[in-house]
């Protein structure tokens, strides 16, 4: 079958059911869906790129704070142990478990902060109007395959869970890192929401080196 | 009409359209493929994984604590009813959820996937994509329990009065979960809208 088509790339398939559309120039603040299927394809909004910026160096700020700072603290007859969000994966340090401390490690720490560190670097140059750093395209492409895998919001669902299971036979104390971390994880919903992928390869393909 | 009725291809990360035949996104460098034809193979040995991991994570304790007069180890579901005889019926609401109703539905969920598109069943396609997407969404929060047993075991470390320590059901439980997200990223969810469609191959 051969069709007379519009260059290729001015054209979006749906990446959920393959349906082929034009591209076209969307007014600010709308979306636009897959007409078989709805996935949402693409999304416009003013400034989106350094806002993700800005919202991806917050987060990696308080990142770091939440793996520095006591997470929690437990105080029962007289005895009393603090802990960090680093020993929290080391719970599982000991024998067969072991690999899983490793797993808990990149889902709740490594794998967030490489995920912001990528966006950073891929989309930093773009705000301020500059070419596009070398890897910049694989860096963003392993920013969006890493996200199912970067877990911080259930790992403070899990933590505010483990509260309630202790607050009855213990005195806990939060600390300043409980807060960075709870903050990490807004931040990051927000920038997530920014990301219209579309959009963003648009403006990689722009500053194209 | 579909990208690949149209001879051409496109790249499922970034969504770059190429001629059917190339092999790499000039974009982004994934590999490209029209459909994954593999993809219910990898499906079918994630899931069978995933359920078979799901077993021992059952049967074996989750959490064991000792405290000055006794010691006792606990499962999931065991955790559960703990939180309820505290009266906690929300928060048990949510581990339940997330640790039975998710990963069982999960099961069902991509069975029903699997099977209706190797049928090649063209019915209710918008419903099996919506049951596609929440299984992407939902799977990972099967993870709270195991961030709920780190952190006991880490906080509750007072020496001789209590000490809370993972059991090897956390372990296999996080086996599960990360083999059925697998399996949900295997699954191709074009190969739901193609039923109706005349394929050139």
């Amino acid at each position: 079958m051969k069709v007379d088509f519009p260059p290729l790339d001015d054209l979006v398939a749906c990446p959920q059911c393959d349906t082929l559309h034009l591209a076209a120039d969307l007014p600010e603040g709308t979306r636009a869906g897959c007409q078989r299927c709805g996935h949402v394809l693409m999304s416009t909004q003013k400034t989106a790129v350094a806002r993700i910026i800005s919202l991806a160096l917050t987060a990696f700020v308080l990142m770091i704070a939440a793996i520095s700072f006591p997470f929690l603290a437990l105080d029962a007859g007289g005895v009393r142990n603090a802990t960090s969000v680093i020993d929290a994966i080391l719970a599982f340090r000991n024998g067969l478990a072991f690999p899983l401390a490793i797993a808990v490690g990149f889902f709740i720490v490594v794998l967030p902060l490489m995920r912001l560190g990528a966006l950073i670097y891929a989309l930093g140059p773009l705000v301020a109007g500059r070419k596009a750093r070398p890897g910049a395209r694989a860096a963003f492409g392993l920013a969006e395959r890493l996200r199912p895998w970067s877990m911080a919001e259930i790992f403070i669902v899990g933590v505010t869970v483990a509260l309630i299971k202790v607050a009855g036979m213990a005195a806990v104390t939060i600390g300043p890192a409980f807060w960075a971390f709870a903050g990490v994880v807004v931040i990051t919903i927000l920038k997530d929401q920014l990301i219209c992928r579309y959009s963003i390869w648009e403006a990689l393909d722009k500053a194209r080196a | 009409m579909s990208a690949r009725a149209a001879g051409l291809v496109a790249c499922r990360n970034c969504g770059q359209v190429h001629q059917l035949d190339t092999l790499r996104c000039k974009r982004c460098d994934s590999t490209l493929q029209s459909r994954d034809s593999q993809s219910l193979q990898k499906v079918w040995a994630w899931l069978v994984a995933g359920m078979i991991a799901y077993v021992p994570a059952n049967l074996y304790p989750m959490l064991l604590t000792s405290t000055l007069t006794d010691r006792s180890e606990s499962t999931i579901i065991g955790g559960v009813i703990e939180l309820v005889d505290y009266g906690a019926i929300g928060i048990a609401l949510v581990v339940f959820a997330a640790s039975v109703l998710i990963p069982v539905g999960k099961f069902a969920a991509i069975i029903y996937l699997a099977v209706s598109v190797q049928r090649g069943s063209g019915r209710n396609r918008h419903g099996r994509h919506k049951a596609y997407d929440v299984v992407e969404f939902i799977g990972r929060w099967s993870m709270i329990d195991v961030f709920v047993v780190a952190i006991l075991s880490a906080l509750v470390q007072l020496s001789a009065i209590a000490t809370i320590n993972p059991g090897i059901a956390a372990v296999s439980f996080a086996l599960s979960v990360i083999f059925t997200m697998l399996a949900a990223q295997s699954f191709d969810p074009r190969l739901i809208w193609d039923a109706d469609r005349t394929i050139h191959d």
